[in-house]
């Protein structure tokens, strides 16, 4: 097994800003009959900070679904950097090799402190022999610190992440995102719930690690988008309508006659 | 770092460990004294009897301790889990068996009673190398364990979970129960196997042995209880408890969640099994009877009542269970299934944390 992951890291091949980093060609999904996906096609370059929109059941979820593991496609390929195929690998060795995943609904663990939530997603062996005796180190303990301050959550490093606020549980999502060091990151509506200065700060965030990795990012706020985003994917109905600046997104005649009808 | 070091680095912040495991220390402590020590027609004296039944409930805690693991802090409910008490049970009763030689009923020096009665003429090959109690104690735990491997390998590995996989433990625990009661299992059909002597040498009747038991149960269910605090403490105790309450969410952080369901379930299956095996030669017979569904539904009731996902919970229902049935059944013995039925219902309504739940609400409530 571990033989198969080096082969895996050794596929990513070189990342540099500019080049491929994930490639969806041709997916297609389909739950009874209905396509939640139809032909998807799509590629993010490393170093990209891309936004996708899309009304309701455009298939924003069910495409990262499909990246992360969570749903096999009836056809198409996905591959990660150079040569992984992602479509041949389980859910934790997908998160393993590098790709994040923050949910629309946060979903941190309940029953753990902000500390221990931050801990679990740092990058680490996470096979269970290891996790049995593992001991944070000093480097390691910093790295949770000033995770906890940039997420604003230093002074509630010991409580239950249940007491924390919706708000409060985004940021700590965002920060467990951090702590495991993916190079690919699939952030679904990650200002929601957040007052106006918490988004300027997420948009911050976002664009910062965007530089050094490559950040997709799922919202309905268009304000939002429109401050980070330089390229938009527009989804609709599980293949992609429209790509582009925004301002271009804005004026394409198709999006303006699905979203708006005229 | 000496060995007391250790296990007050493990019990730190664990007080409901600290108190439970002293308070059991000294009964045990206090009823060996009482037993060997007084005279028996002092007002002070133990019966052996009472030592035995305290002896038999700390196994039942050990069994109720490696059930909490499983479903206290890894969220799987497992309505079999009796079934590796009773595998555990019957390896340590077929080296009682083989340390019977010719003292039988039929006094045949090479095969148990059951076996000569059976027409067998020559011991079964699965029979071979219980002679020797190290052979038999590695079987005591290497067969529950293979088993519980397999069983939640293909379970977690397609992931079953829920009350699903309850129905397959059960399903799982109801089928042995079914091959153990033919006879040509040989391990005596419903007669089970009993009418043992000796243990490492050791006369079974003599009320020094019988002390002997407790004093290794009561270790025996301490050391149990470290491990599971040592494996709780752990990195692996918080992923585990994750997978509990977001299954899928640690997926997508990389962590191989049928790997870590395997391990716990296969830890408590061994934990089990040597519960099983410290029952056996105190309550001096095993039969088919403990594969019973319902043992294994009883076993999570006391958990239930002791208060799950606490560890020292399950030890505390185990006890309080098992000695309120010993009263019941003799006193009241047509009230007893009707009474646990009625506090499984209270503590499942009333007090979701069950009695440590209970405790710890008064003392706060005290001290606010």
């Amino acid at each position: 097994m571990q033989l198969l992951k080096h082969e895996n890291e050794k596929n990513i091949g070189e990342l540099k800003v500019g080049k491929r980093i994930l490639l969806v060609d041709g997916v297609s999904v389909s739950f009874d009959g209905f396509k939640a996906l139809n032909n998807l096609s799509f590629s993010i370059d490393y170093g990209e900070l891309r936004c996708i929109i899309g009304a309701n059941g455009a298939g924003k979820s069910t495409m990262m679904d499909v990246v992360t593991g969570k749903t096999r496609p009836d056809e198409g390929h996905v591959v990660f950097g150079e040569a992984v195929d992602l479509l041949a690998m389980d859910e934790p060795s997908i998160a393993d090799i590098g790709i994040g995943r923050k949910f629309q609904k946060p979903t941190v663990f309940q029953n753990h402190t902000v500390f221990e939530n931050l801990e679990l997603a740092m990058k680490d062996d996470k096979r269970f022999f290891k996790t049995l005796f593992s001991k944070l180190n000093s480097e390691q303990k910093d790295k949770i610190e000033e995770t906890m301050k940039l997420i604003g959550l230093k002074e509630l490093y010991n409580s239950e992440a249940g007491i924390l606020s919706h708000g409060q549980k985004q940021w700590l999502e965002i920060g467990m995102l951090i702590m495991q060091e993916p190079k690919l990151l699939l952030v679904d509506e990650p200002v929601a719930g957040m007052t106006p200065q918490e988004v300027e700060k997420t948009a911050e965030i976002l664009t910062s690690l965007s530089k050094e990795n490559a950040v997709v990012v799922v919202e309905h706020d268009m304000e939002f988008i429109r401050s980070i985003a330089k390229k938009v994917t527009v989804l609709h109905e599980g293949s992609v309508l429209a790509e582009g600046s925004m301002d271009a997104i804005q004026n394409n005649e198709k999006v303006r006659k699905v979203y708006l009808g005229e | 770092m000496n060995k007391e070091s250790v296990i007050f680095k493990i019990l730190k912040n664990d007080k409901g460990g600290k108190i439970v495991l002293s308070i059991l220390a000294v009964v045990v402590f206090v009823v060996s004294v009482c037993n060997l020590f007084v005279p028996s027609d002092s007002a002070f004296y133990i019966s052996t009897f009472t030592v035995t039944i305290l002896g038999k409930y700390l196994a039942f805690a050990l069994l109720a301790l490696a059930l909490d693991l499983v479903w206290g802090y890894l969220g799987v409910l497992s309505l079999g889990h009796g079934a590796f008490f009773a595998l555990g049970g019957y390896a340590w009763a077929m080296y009682l068996m083989r340390q019977i030689g010719d003292r039988g009923v039929y006094g045949n020096p090479d095969l148990p009673d059951f076996m000569v009665f059976m027409n067998l003429k020559e011991l079964p090959w699965f029979w071979y190398g219980f002679d020797n109690p190290l052979f038999a104690f590695i079987m005591v735990m290497a067969v529950p364990a293979i088993l519980a491997f397999v069983f939640g390998w293909f379970a977690f590995k397609s992931r079953v979970t829920g009350v699903y996989l309850s129905i397959i433990t059960q399903a799982l625990t109801y089928a042995l129960m079914l091959a153990f009661f033919r006879n040509d299992m040989g391990f005596g059909g419903n007669n089970g196997l009993t009418d043992f002597k000796d243990i490492l040498g050791f006369d079974l009747s003599s009320d020094s042995t019988r002390v002997g038991l407790l004093i290794i149960t009561f270790l025996c269910l301490s050391a149990g209880y470290l491990l599971c605090r040592f494996i709780i403490n752990s990195r692996l105790g918080r992923v585990v408890i994750s997978i509990r309450d977001a299954e899928s969410r640690v997926r997508f952080l990389g962590y191989k969640v049928a790997h870590y369901k395997v391990f716990i379930f296969v830890v408590s299956a061994i934990l089990a099994a040597i519960a099983g095996a410290l029952y056996v030669p105190q309550v001096g017979i095993i039969n088919p009877g403990v594969f019973s569904p319902l043992f294994s539904i009883e076993l999570v009731i006391w958990v239930a009542i002791g208060g799950r996902g606490t560890l020292y919970g399950a030890i505390i229902g185990a006890m309080v269970v098992s000695f309120a049935s010993t009263y019941f059944t003799s006193a009241l013995p047509e009230v007893w299934l009707y009474a646990l039925g009625g506090l499984f219902v209270v503590v499942t309504l009333y007090l979701p944390k069950g009695i440590v739940g209970l405790i710890s609400q008064l003392t706060s409530r005290k001290a606010a």
